[in-house]
Formats: structure tokens, C-alpha cells, sequence
């Protein structure tokens, strides 16, 4: 596979991102100057030791926090000191989430959780195009606790690209998973990628997945140390685990 | 339906036997919100209606003998629209089936064509014929009491000679809603009558041909009562007028206005015990659902619904339990409203009934209803929506369990590992606890409150049956007479052992403004049987000058002790005296001033009178005594006070059945949805620590005490508050159920205390038991393998 977006105009920008967690001695410094552009139908592989500060800045791309200084853009968007409500918009119409723990609603079955996103997006796919993109179409009217960990982590997936998002921010989506099951995860998201064009971002500890990305992303103790394009890319079943 | 409505019917689903307790008891408060005002809306309404149609008077007045001529006087005053004179007098009647004598209040019909004012309904028959001096009508419930049905005759005894009457119809009358016979307590059906006759005939008996004793006026338009009042009394003073008065003090329509000033006060004090409690619940009960759902919380937030929706969804929730709360309530009260009215309609006697309950109460109710489950859900959904959605991202927090400060006490009082479970699920949660507590408390309370009434009603029996009165019989006499020869005559009746006298009048009492009308009653030193008690229930002396007043007519007056009362006589010379108030005493039924005999005897001027006889008598010869007292002709009435007990027992043990059932009810459900939500949400958080302790080789007894030691301890804590708050609230049940005829006396009994602590601690038990079963229930796999 070839490297593909590098000519296209970013999704995110940058500057000197920083994160501080608590105050006086307590304090923890998260991000410490994070300068990042993310491309548009990029797909970027974030590696780093346990606290160095992956989901911090996930967090802040996806509007689900804010840094402590510094600025974020989205498009020509800036995200940095924009309201509450801005905030909750923006992540409504423009993102799209992928946890480590899945995050399925309990009361609600594959399709319903789907719906959740789908019934407040713009122009959203129908739950059932969603979850038969992520190979569970035989699954939808199951609740969560009737599934396996793939299969929930499956249906977060559709939760998550079922509104076309314009980027895809997964923390971790294979983390609580085996490789066989994994695999399958990563290549829901890679096909998510490739036919939609949805910009993803994606944690992981697993330094093999790294090779399905256009681009790795290095992070140590709250600053970036890498930052590399993949001259080729490797389909997730041959990712070596 | 939205994925996020479906996910709040399964969320009521999932919780419904909690959300069903929290509707119940919130039902409860709309219940009795509705019954009170929809039953006090009927009786007003009917009262209202009937009063209307029947032309019943403004205002009231009696005089000793005023010619027929003065009536167009009265007519001319201005304000009056109509003025009707009329005779009305006690006689005795010697029924058949009826050893003692049946006690008859008589009523003029005019001379021609039926009254104008205070119409009479016909039920059955027709009015008495003018010309017939023998006809009469009968009030129903007396003559169907003794099947004295039109076309039947009976014996009246007038001044002691017999004369027979004849029963030609049966009415109703909006003046004897609610009536008490001379000497009684309690409406009697059976010993206390009304009849009405012809014009004529009643002038001859009374020995007042062409004139009339009592007049009724109907006001004009925004006429001034107290005015006309004034100007009738200046009409009536040389025809020995007695004070006119208006409805207020009119007795039927006085009783029925305290009965719906009760209803009111119960539709004020009541339901918010209820509604308090219940948004306590929903606050518990929501808020246990919004920590379980942080992590749903943060998702939905991350996912891009705003904070008003997340709070919305949760709302909705608590909206769901509301409105069952609120149209359980609308149903139970709707129904109950119309029961009680139907009671109320035989108790009182109305010719027939509206019942329609306006909206007012149903919306008050719904509104308070939804009100309260989202005030209560409001508090717990608030912080919690706004909680910022990266803890969508963040891994489960693993459960919060740092070293309380009081977590160590009972280990140093040597108390095993499950009471020390118990102990931290307390303290680690207090609010929980305190709401816990506070809800257990409030069913005391209510419970303590109802359960007063009986404390109250005996305290009042052994105030009226025991230490104030130890008279056996009572007989009022016709007239008032010389106290020497009237008690030597009664000495000589047949069984009798003791004679005392009694004699009373009217008088207006004022202490500066404000003033009443009442009894002034007068007690000889060494009367043994009519006593005054003080507020202990200890007979008093009467202080030689000086007025002694019951704690109730004292306050209405603003008068202490010390404080100096103007007295007015209502009868000729209408003489005015100033008197000492020296004291007050306690006085449940009825308000009257006392004083010492010798000291209103001199006031008056006049030799010892009496116009009343307490007796001590041989049971044995109770029926000659009857059969002597229907011959005299001085003596218009009898009391056996052994008869008057047994029907205030009775009136008041259907009454208060009733209304303490419902009550117990009410107590025990708020018991029931407190204990059964804290002891379910108990179960759900500590599923795995109590599923370990299985696995651990604890038995399901052992375990199960862990839930309902919590809910034991929390009760026993509940116990005491629930005492002291429950004599608050009696306290103002008291306050709020007395009237000025009748004052409640605040008492709270040990076995009320007992019996209450009792019915909530087996209603906790059977709630903790209940949930302690599914704890039976519980997989012990999965709860392990469960997280949170
Ligand atoms: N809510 C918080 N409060 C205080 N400190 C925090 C908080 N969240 C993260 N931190 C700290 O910020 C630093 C970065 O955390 P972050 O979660 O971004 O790391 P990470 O790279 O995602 O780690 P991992 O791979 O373990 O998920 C860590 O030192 C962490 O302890
Ligand atoms: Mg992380």
C-alpha cells in the first residue's frame, strides 16, 4: 500500500497544546507543547509509554476536554475557547469515538446503540449500513451483554462512523481484545478509512499496528519524539501481535 | 421511539418495583390532596345548593313571646329581604318500644301555604294540614328510626297531659343538617325528633296564641349581617329577644363549617409529609442510577448530546414515576372522595348529594405531584449531566473506598466482620442514611398521629363520661324554677339516691373587641357530681367571685387571667357585669364560662334557680323514674349518660376506624418505598462484596443479615426521631382539627408510642425480607464476574 494524504489540506492543527492535571504540588503535566497537523483521510498511529499523554491529547482533538494552553483548530475552526455548547456540536456533527472499554449503552441492543448517534447527526448512514460495514449484521437487535468484547467493540465502531464522521478517534480500540478479535477491529477501521476517507487517529500499545498506518506518532512523558510516514502499510491480518 | 426514550422505559423497567414504591407513596399525597378537597368541594356545594333551593336564613334570633305584629317591623330593617316569625319548643314523647322518653323540638308551620324561609323537603306524605291541629310532619330519620311512617299515630306528652298526633308526612330541613338533641353530644335519630305542626295548633300548645318565640330573616343583597343583627336585637329587647346571630353561630350549619374546616386542614397538613418523602426517593433513586450510568453519561456526552439532553433523559425517568404517582393518586382519590362523601351524606343529613370535583384539586395534585419527582431527580441529574465526557475514555473507576473517619468504631466495641459491613455501608453513605432515617421517621410520625385520635377521644370520654360528669342522669326542665322545692320533688322521684342542681344561661362574654355567646353555667361548692378539671384532669373549686373559662373560649377571647370580661345577659333586664377571669380549665365538648352559683344568683338578683337536675339513681328503677318523668309536665327532657356513652362510642369508633386504617396505610407505605429502595439499591451496589462472602463459605442467612442488619439499625436510629416528630404532628393535627366547640386535647399515649414503632418496624422488616430474597436470587457467578 502506498502513502496517500500528505498533499491534502489538515483536519487538525496545533500549537503548543499543553495539559495540566491539578494544581500546586500535585500537579501533573499531561502535554508539554504539542505541534501536530493531521491531514484529511490520514490515518495516524499514536504510540507512547503508559502516561505519556496519548489520550490527553486525544481528549483535547475530540473536544472531550481542553488544554491548559495553547490552540487547537479544526479546519479553519479553532476548538481552543470555544463554548460548552460549540464544544458539544462539534463533537456531534464532526467526530467520531472509539473506546477502549467500548462503551455500549447497557439498555440498549447493537441497532439502538447505533441510533443513539445516528438520530442526532446531520447526514448519518442507517444503523443497519453501519453495523453491516463492521460485519455484524446478523447481530443488531442483540443487547450488549449478549455479545463478545469484539463484537461490542464492533458495535462502537458503527456507533462511532455510522454519522460520517469527518475524523475517527479510537483510544485503545483493541486493548481488551485478542488478536483474532482484534484483527477484525482494526480491519473495520481500515476499511472505514479507506472508503469514507474519515481521518483516524488511533492509540495503541500494540507497536505492530503501527505498520497500517499511513503515519506513526511517537509521544514521551507529554511531547511528540517521533512523527513518521509508513512507506508501505500492512493489512491489519498480517499484523504480527 | 428514540433509542435514548427506549432506553428510559427499560431503565423504568428495570427499576420498577422501586419506582413503583416511590409512586405509591407519592400517590398517597395526591390521594389525600384530592379526597380532601373533592369532599370538602361536595359538601360545600351540596351544602351550598341546599341552603339555595331551601331558602335557608341568614340570620337567627329567639324571644320569649313577641306579637305577630312585630314581624313588620322586623320586615322594615334595612337590609332584610325576609323576615319569618315562627314557635319552636321541646316537648317529651312516649314512643312504643321506648322505656324513656324521646325528646321532640317542635316547629310552627305558618297558617297558611309552607314556610318561606328554612323550607322543609318533603321525602314522603305532605306538610300538615292548617286546619287539622293533629297533623304533623316528622323529620325522616327519626320517623324511620321508629316506622312512624304517614298514616300512623304516637303519643306526645304536652305539659304532662297525653295527646296523640299523627304522622301525615317526612321532611328534611336545611336548618337540622346535622342535629344534637338537648343534653346530648351526638346526633340520636332515635331519641331526638323534629316535628312540625300547623301554626295554631303549635301557639295553643306552647301557650303563645298570636305570637311566635324564634324569627328567621333572609339578608337583601350586600346587606350589613352585624348591622341587622343589631337592629333585630333592639327590635326584639322588650319581647325578651336573646341575641340574634347568623349562620355562624347557627348549630347545625356551626358543626358542618368545623367538619370542612378539618377536611381542609387534612388536605394541607398531609400531603406534604408525602410529597417531601417522595422526592427524597426519587433523589435516591435516580441518583443511584446516575452514579451506576457515569460512564453512560460521559458516552453520550462524547457523542455529541448536549448537557440539557443528558439531564432531560434522566428527568424523563423521574417524570415516568411521577405521573404513575400522580394518576394512581387521581384514581385513589377520586374514588375514596366519593365513598366519604356518601358517609358524610349519611352522617349528615342531606336530601341528596353533588358530587362533582372540580378539576382544581386533580391539577393542585399534578402539578405538586410532577413537581416534587422532578425536584427530586433534578438535584441527583444536575451535577452528574454536566459531567465533562472524557470519563467516557477513562477506564472504570474501581469503587471508592478510603479509611472513613468512624470506620474503625466498631471493631474497638469488638463487633464482628458483618457488623462491620453494616456499619461502613451506613457511614460510607450518609445521605442515603439520613434519607433513609428521615422517611422511617415521617411514618412514625404518621402513624403516631392517627393513632392520637384514639388517644385524644379517650382522654375527651374520660374527661365527659368520668371526671366531669358523674351524674348518672340528666333532666332538663321546662322552665327554670326555685332550686329548694325542684330538688326536695326530685328527691322523691322513684330510684332516685342524690339530686344536684344545675342552672344555666346565656350570656354574651366580650373581653375588649371580641366577644362570644355561651353558656354561663353555675356550680355549687359541694356539687359531687359536675365537675370543672383542670388542664391535669383533676376537679378544681370555682373561686368564690371570678369567672372560670374553658383554655379554648380564653384564647379565642385573648383574655388571662387577671384580665377583667364584660358579661351581658340576653334576656330582660339585659344587665351588663364586669368579672374577674380567675382561671381556665379544660373543656373538650362544647364552651362554656362557669361560675359560683351564689355569686350569679346574687348578680341576678334572685333566690337560688335551677333549670337543670343531675341525678345518682337505682338502676332498677330506672323505669319508673322514666315512667314518672313522662308525666310531669315540668320536665322537658332526660339524659341517661350511660346511653350517651355508648354513642359517642359508637359514632366515633366507625369514624375513626376509618380514617385510622387509611392512615395506618399511608404510614406504612412511606416505610415500604423507603426501606425497599435504600435495601434494593444496598443490594445492586454490594451484589459482588456479598456474592464474595458466599463464595467465602458465609451462609445466605449470615449474608442476608448484612442487608437487613442495615435496615434494622437504620429503623431503631428512625425510632426516636419518629416519636418526637410524630407528637409534632399530632400536636398539629390537634391544632388544626379543633374548632371552637370542640378542642382537641394533644395526647399521645405509650401504646400509641409502642404500636406505631411496631407497624414500622414489621413493614421495614417485610421490605428488608423481600429484598433480602433476592439476594437469594442473585447469580453468584455473574455478580462476580459484574463490574461497575
Ligand atoms: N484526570 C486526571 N487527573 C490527574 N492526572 C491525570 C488525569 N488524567 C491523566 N492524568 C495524568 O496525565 C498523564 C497522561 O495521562 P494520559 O491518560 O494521557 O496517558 P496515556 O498516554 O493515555 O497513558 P495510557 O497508555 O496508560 O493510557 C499521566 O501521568 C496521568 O497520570
Ligand atoms: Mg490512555
Amino acid at each position: 500500500m502506498q502513502a496517500t494524504g500528505t498533499a491534502a489540506p489538515p483536519v487538525y492543527r496545533t500549537q503548543g497544546l499543553t495539559r495540566i492535571y491539578g494544581q500546586g504540588d500535585g500537579a501533573v503535566q499531561a502535554l508539554r507543547g504539542i505541534d501536530l497537523t493531521l491531514a484529511e483521510a490520514e490515518m495516524v498511529v499514536l504510540l507512547g509509554a503508559s502516561g505519556s499523554g496519548k489520550s490527553t491529547l486525544l481528549n483535547i482533538l475530540g473536544a472531550l476536554d481542553r488544554p491548559t494552553s495553547g490552540r487547537v483548530f479544526f479546519r479553519d475552526r479553532e476548538l481552543s475557547g470555544a463554548s460548552e455548547r460549540a464544544l458539544t456540536a462539534f463533537r456531534r456533527d464532526h467526530v467520531g469515538f472509539v473506546f477502549q472499554f467500548y462503551n455500549l449503552i447497557p439498555a440498549l441492543t447493537a441497532r439502538e446503540n447505533v441510533a443513539l448517534v445516528t438520530e442526532i447527526a446531520h447526514r448519518p448512514m442507517p444503523p443497519e449500513e453501519a453495523l453491516d460495514r463492521v460485519g455484524l449484521a446478523h447481530r443488531m437487535d442483540h443487547f450488549p451483554a449478549q455479545l463478545s468484547g469484539g463484537e461490542q467493540q464492533r458495535v462502537a465502531i458503527a456507533r462511532a462512523i455510522a454519522k460520517r464522521p469527518d475524523v475517527l478517534l479510537c483510544d485503545e480500540p483493541t486493548g481488551a481484545l485478542d488478536s483474532q478479535t482484534g484483527v477484525k477491529v482494526l480491519e473495520a477501521l481500515v476499511a472505514v478509512n479507506r472508503d469514507l476517507g474519515t481521518a483516524t487517529a488511533l492509540i495503541t500499545h500494540n507497536v505492530g499496528i503501527q505498520a497500517i498506518a499511513h503515519r506513526v506518532i511517537v509521544l514521551a512523558d507529554g511531547r511528540i519524539v517521533e512523527d513518521r510516514r509508513n512507506a508501505t502499510r500492512i493489512a491489519p491480518a498480517q499484523v504480527t501481535w | 421511539m428514540s433509542a435514548l426514550n427506549r432506553k428510559v422505559i427499560r431503565d423504568l423497567r428495570a427499576i420498577w418495583a422501586q419506582a413503583l414504591a416511590i409512586a405509591l407513596v407519592l400517590a398517597c399525597g395526591g390521594m389525600v390532596l384530592v379526597l380532601a378537597h373533592s369532599t370538602e368541594r361536595a359538601l360545600s356545594e351540596t351544602r351550598a345548593a341546599y341552603y339555595d333551593r331551601n331558602r335557608f336564613a341568614d340570620v337567627f334570633a329567639t324571644a320569649t313571646r313577641a306579637p305577630q305584629a312585630l314581624l313588620a317591623e322586623i320586615a322594615a330593617i334595612p337590609g332584610v329581604a325576609v323576615a319569618e316569625g315562627r314557635v319552636g319548643f321541646h316537648l317529651l314523647l312516649d314512643l312504643e318500644g321506648m322505656v324513656e322518653p324521646a325528646v321532640a323540638r317542635v316547629i310552627s308551620l305558618p297558617l297558611a301555604g309552607p314556610p318561606r324561609l328554612n323550607v322543609p323537603i318533603l321525602r314522603a306524605g305532605r306538610l300538615p294540614d292548617p286546619a287539622r291541629p293533629d297533623e304533623v310532619a316528622l323529620s325522616e330519620p327519626f320517623a324511620l328510626v321508629h316506622g312512624l311512617l304517614p298514616g300512623t299515630r304516637f303519643v306526645a306528652l304536652l305539659n304532662g297531659a297525653r295527646r296523640e298526633l299523627q304522622v301525615v308526612g317526612h321532611v328534611l330541613s336545611p336548618e337540622f343538617i346535622y342535629t344534637i338533641g338537648p343534653g346530648s353530644l351526638m346526633p340520636d335519630d332515635r331519641r331526638y325528633g323534629l316535628i312540625w305542626m300547623g301554626a295554631e295548633a303549635a301557639e295553643a300548645a306552647a301557650g303563645r296564641k298570636g305570637a311566635f318565640n324564634e324569627v328567621s330573616l333572609r339578608l337583601s343583597r350586600g346587606a350589613r349581617e352585624d348591622a341587622v343583627i343589631a337592629a333585630l336585637d333592639g327590635v326584639l329587647a322588650p319581647y325578651g329577644g336573646t341575641g340574634a346571630y347568623g349562620r355562624d353561630r347557627q348549630g347545625s350549619d356551626q358543626f358542618l363549617q368545623g367538619e370542612l374546616d378539618q377536611l381542609q386542614a387534612m388536605g394541607r397538613i398531609l400531603p406534604p409529609v408525602f410529597l417531601i418523602v417522595s422526592a427524597f426517593l426519587v433523589n435516591m433513586v435516580i441518583g443511584r442510577l446516575v452514579a451506576t450510568e457515569r460512564r453512560q453519561i460521559g458516552l453520550l456526552k462524547a457523542v455529541g448530546y448536549s448537557t440539557a439532553e443528558v439531564a432531560g433523559h434522566y428527568l424523563r425517568l423521574a417524570a415516568l414515576i411521577g405521573a404513575v404517582g400522580v394518576v394512581i393518586g387521581w384514581a385513589a382519590g377520586a374514588w375514596l372522595g366519593q365513598a366519604m362523601t356518601a358517609l358524610y351524606a349519611d352522617f349528615y343529613r342531606f336530601p341528596w348529594l353533588i358530587y362533582a370535583p372540580g378539576p382544581g384539586a386533580f391539577v393542585i395534585s399534578g402539578v405538586l405531584g410532577m413537581a416534587t419527582a422532578l425536584a427530586g431527580a433534578w438535584r441527583a441529574v444536575r451535577t452528574s449531566a454536566s459531567l465533562p465526557p472524557a470519563v467516557a475514555m477513562a477506564p472504570p473507576l474501581p469503587p471508592a473506598y478510603g479509611a472513613g473517619r468512624l470506620d474503625g468504631l466498631p471493631r474497638t466495641l469488638g463487633a464482628g466482620q458483618l457488623a462491620l459491613m453494616v456499619w461502613r455501608g451506613i457511614t460510607r453513605f450518609p445521605g442515603r442514611a439520613a434519607v433513609t432515617v428521615a422517611g422511617i421517621a415521617a411514618s412514625v410520625a404518621v402513624l403516631i398521629a392517627a393513632f392520637s385520635t384514639y388517644d385524644a377521644v379517650r382522654a375527651v370520654a374520660a374527661e365527659v363520661f368520668g371526671a366531669a360528669n358523674r351524674q348518672e342522669v340528666t333532666l332538663t326542665l321546662t322552665d327554670e324554677t326555685r332550686a329548694a322545692p325542684a330538688l326536695e320533688a326530685a328527691q322523691h322521684l322513684p330510684g332516685v339516691l342524690r339530686a344536684e342542681g344545675g342552672y344555666a344561661l346565656q350570656v354574651r362574654l366580650s373581653h375588649g373587641p371580641r366577644s362570644r355567646f355561651v353558656a354561663l353555667e353555675a356550680h355549687e361548692p359541694g356539687d359531687l357530681m359536675a365537675h370543672l378539671l383542670d388542664s391535669a384532669g383533676r376537679p378544681v373549686a370555682l373561686p368564690p367571685r371570678g369567672l372560670v373559662l374553658p383554655r379554648g373560649l380564653a384564647a379565642a377571647l385573648g383574655a388571662r387571667p387577671g384580665d377583667r370580661l364584660r358579661l351581658q345577659r340576653l334576656t330582660p333586664p339585659y344587665e351588663e357585669w364586669d368579672l374577674p377571669l380567675s382561671g381556665v380549665i379544660r373543656q373538650s365538648l362544647g364552651q362554656s364560662a362557669h361560675i359560683d352559683a351564689e355569686t350569679l344568683h346574687a348578680l341576678l338578683r334572685q333566690s337560688p334557680r335551677v333549670n337543670r337536675i343531675d341525678l345518682r339513681v337505682d338502676p332498677a328503677r330506672l323505669p319508673a323514674l322514666h315512667a314518672e318523668v313522662k308525666r310531669s309536665p315540668v320536665i322537658s327532657g332526660l339524659t341517661l349518660w350511660s346511653d350517651l356513652r355508648r354513642q359517642f362510642d359508637e359514632t366515633l369508633r366507625e369514624n375513626l376506624l376509618i380514617s385510622s386504617a387509611i392512615y395506618s396505610a399511608l404510614g406504612m407505605l412511606i416505610t415500604l418505598g423507603v426501606v425497599y429502595n435504600a435495601a434494593r439499591i444496598r443490594l445492586a451496589e454490594r451484589a459482588h462484596e456479598l456474592a464474595t462472602l458466599r463464595v467465602l463459605g458465609f451462609t445466605r442467612a449470615e449474608v442476608g443479615w448484612v442487608l437487613l442488619g442495615e435496615t434494622l439499625a437504620l429503623t431503631a436510629l428512625a425510632l426516636p426521631l419518629g416519636w418526637a416528630a410524630g407528637y409534632g404532628f399530632a400536636a398539629l393535627m390537634v391544632a388544626g382539627f379543633s374548632t371552637e366547640l370542640i378542642s382537641i386535647p394533644l395526647v399521645v399515649s405509650r401504646q400509641t408510642y409502642g404500636f406505631a414503632s411496631l407497624m414500622v418496624l414489621g413493614t421495614a422488616l417485610a421490605a428488608g425480607v423481600a429484598v433480602r430474597r433476592r439476594l437469594d436470587r442473585v447469580d453468584l457467578v455473574g455478580a462476580l464476574k459484574q463490574r461497575e
